[in-house]
């Protein structure tokens, strides 16, 4: 019995071991890479043999005008807009398919549904199109729009779950206490649901975050161009050298503001929030 | 606090099933009235209509002399107190009484205030920091009556506020619940499907029935006379004895004796007796000077002793009741778990020093002038209809209104009336 308990353990282990050596090996590639300078970067040495922040460096130099500075700033910019307007609407969105019953409740999570499992590719050359006649081509609004289109299905969807988990009894308590469907809403529901909110945005945000097609067809300068789409336009110090060593760096650069995002709001992803609420 | 008046109310749902049918009902300023039934009987419905959770279909519902159908439940002035507490668990125990003052933007130091003194009366001042989670069953329930206290709002609506306690807390908020109403004098209305609860809380007790109320009266009136089968085997624990009998000759014929029929009793053919368990004795214990008493020998099934009284489930033949309504109670009222519930046991309550064993057939005895007679038509009790029958006839002349305030007022008097006829001598 003992041994057959530390047998599953060690393969357990094992297993383990064996997913995170996976995932990580291309992340501590990249890293060592973009500590690599450009004579090394093809050295085929996992651990770099001399070490330099140069790549990072050069990705800052000269300010707005660097490579990285003004991509990373609309990257951050647009990510939270969308973040906060798709949440904000989810919310509402959700609130009303989980608690009240009106017609179409069927259709709407239909569509979003249907809308979220798009391929977006199918939709870029037309909205490249219209973008463009409606002036919003390489503008923040021009991302932030599509973005909001997938991102919005997908926060219904977390929210709708989180907030049918909310017994109905606590807002109409608060309705007795004298709350107007808006105050309780936002005092008691809201609340409660957040959980579900943080949940939301997390995945909002790591999709605005990430995206490159949308971000690559519809902008064309450094007024609205992302991190992602700017990576592609990443120069090397002549036409014969490849930026390998600036891209790494940059790619190692775009997920810190992800992992950071996460660490906040991962936080405030705690199960139980409704204990205690109701008995039974 | 107000009155509470529910004319013609009907609650009809979008499949066009009705949960409440046509309830009239006046609730007396500072009154404490229950409404019971077995689940799905409507009583729930009812008190979330008041309460302005669910729409009114038909009718109008009055709280002092507003009419509220169209009003949010904000603008009525109750407080409720849910089944499941429903407190609200991101904040503490004293944020939660305070919750609804707050919202009243009453000032913070009136409203710590009257938050502490509804803690002190319920025993909850050490726990005002702590949040919901972390405390018992019994102190939830106990905070969610707080914050309806708080509030001293003009009416409190309680929806089975001790059903998810368990059975020895439960006796225990039972008396708290009713000291609370007696000193705030506050009209409440209290839902509960325990009859237990209904009889001992009550001012009035409403029973309903598949959405139609069966009688409102005082817990006394309804145990003494019921007016109808499905009033009389809910009231009372362990529930009525129903008997197939007929009346001829002014004699009423019951499967293992005969009794002379109640005086004012003009009906005859078939009907349905009811006899509560401790109309029964052992006739060991039996007055020898009761008139109306009746001697018979049954065949002792089972015998349940609790110390204070002994429970004997007794055999007979020939007389099971079948009717929907007891079929109804039985589903209900789990009393078809129990061995009464069986075709043809009758439970009796006896004397604790009877020396009755199981198994055996023992001399009964049972008080013949406290038979409950129905007709086995539709149920309804046949020395209320008769009284209502002469009732009516006086007041002919009457209004419509007149006619509705008497039959109101009138079943107490004639509870009176009717103890004293099961005294006298016959």
């Amino acid at each position: 019995m003992q041994s057959r308990s530390t047998g599953a353990y060690l393969g357990w282990t094992a297993a383990l071991f064996v997913v995170l050596f996976y995932a990580f090996v291309p992340v501590l590639w990249l890293v060592s890479l973009s500590l690599k300078t450009p004579a090394t970067v093809s050295d085929k040495n996992f651990v770099p043999q001399d070490v330099t922040l140069d790549n990072y460096t050069t990705l800052f130099e000269g300010g707005l005008d660097s490579p990285l500075l003004r991509p990373l700033i609309n990257s951050v910019a647009i990510a939270l807009i969308a973040t906060v307007i798709a949440v904000t609407l989810a919310s509402f969105t959700a609130y009303a398919i989980a608690r009240l019953d009106f017609p179409g409740k069927a259709v709407i999570l239909a569509g979003a549904l249907a809308i979220a499992m798009f391929p977006p590719i199918s939709v870029v050359g037309p909205l490249f199109d219209m973008w463009r006649t409606l002036g919003l081509y390489d503008t923040y609004v021009g991302l932030i729009i599509p973005y909001l289109t997938f991102a919005l299905p997908l926060a219904i969807y977390t929210l709708v779950a989180f907030f049918r988990e909310i017994p109905w009894e606590l807002e109409q308590a608060a309705q007795v206490d004298g709350a107007t469907p808006w105050q309780a809403f936002r005092k008691i529901i809201l609340p409660l649901a957040a959980p579900g909110v943080f949940t939301a945005a997390i995945l909002v945000f790591i999709f605005a975050w990430n995206d490159f097609v949308f971000a690559i067809t519809l902008t064309s300068s450094d007024a609205s161009r992302t991190v992602p789409a700017a990576l592609a336009f990443f120069q090397g110090e002549s036409q014969f050298t490849a930026p390998t060593g600036n891209i790494a760096a940059a790619a190692v650069l775009v997920t810190v503001p992800i992992i950071i995002f996460v660490l906040i709001f991962q936080r405030r992803i705690v199960a139980g929030l409704t204990a205690g609420a109701v008995k039974g | 606090m107000a009155d509470i008046k529910l004319h013609d109310i009907t609650k009809r749902y979008a499949d066009g099933t009705e949960a409440v049918k046509h309830m009239n009902l006046e609730i007396e300023d500072g009154e404490f009235m229950i409404l019971v039934g077995p689940s799905g009987c409507g009583k729930s419905t009812a008190l979330r209509m008041i309460a302005g959770l669910e729409d009114i279909s038909e009718g109008e519902l009055l709280i002092g002399d507003r009419v509220v159908n169209n009003l949010a439940p904000r603008d009525r002035d109750i407080a409720m107190v849910f089944q499941n507490y429903a407190l609200y668990p991101h904040m503490t125990v004293r944020a939660n009484m305070g919750f609804a003052l707050k919202l009243a933007k009453v000032p913070q130091a009136e409203i710590d205030a009257k938050v502490e003194d509804a803690a002190r009366t319920l025993d909850l001042t050490e726990h005002l920091d702590r949040k919901p989670a972390n405390l018992s069953g019994g102190q939830r329930q106990r905070v969610a009556m707080g914050r309806a206290i708080v509030r001293d709002p003009q009416v409190f609506l309680m929806d089975e506020p001790l059903s998810n306690l368990d059975a020895k807390l439960r006796v225990q908020m039972r008396t708290e619940v009713s000291r609370l109403q007696r000193n705030l004098s506050t009209t409440m209305v209290y839902v509960t499907h325990d009859q237990t609860e209904a009889m001992t809380l009550g001012d009035r007790v409403a029973v309903m029935r598949s959405g139609v109320l069966q009688q409102v009266d005082t817990p006394r009136v309804l145990y003494n006379d019921p007016v109808n089968i499905f009033v009389a085997g809910f009231i009372g624990s362990p529930a009525m004895n129903f008997f197939s009998g007929a009346i001829s000759n002014g004699k009423v014929k019951l499967p293992f004796a005969e009794v002379a029929a109640p005086e004012g009793v003009s009906h005859s053919g078939d009907v349905i007796v009811g006899i509560r368990p401790e109309d029964f004795e052992d006739a060991r214990f039996a007055p020898s000077d009761h008139p109306a008493g009746v001697q018979f020998t049954a065949p002792i099934e089972v015998l349940e002793s609790m110390g204070s009284e002994i429970y004997v489930y007794f055999s007979f033949e020939g007389g099971e009741v079948s009717s929907d309504e007891l079929a109804e109670l039985a589903r209900d009222s789990g009393i078809a778990e129990t061995p009464s519930g069986g075709a043809g046991l009758a439970v009796a309550r006896l004397n604790p020093e009877s020396d009755i064993s199981q198994g055996q057939r023992a001399k009964l005895w049972f008080d013949g002038a406290k038979l409950h007679l129905f007709d086995p038509a539709d149920g309804s009790s046949l020395r209320r209809a008769e009284q209502e029958q002469e009732q009516a006839a006086q007041a002919a002349q009457a209004t419509q209104e007149a006619v509705q305030a008497e039959s109101e007022k009138a079943p107490s008097a004639r509870a009176d009336a009717e103890q004293d006829d099961e005294t006298t001598p016959e």
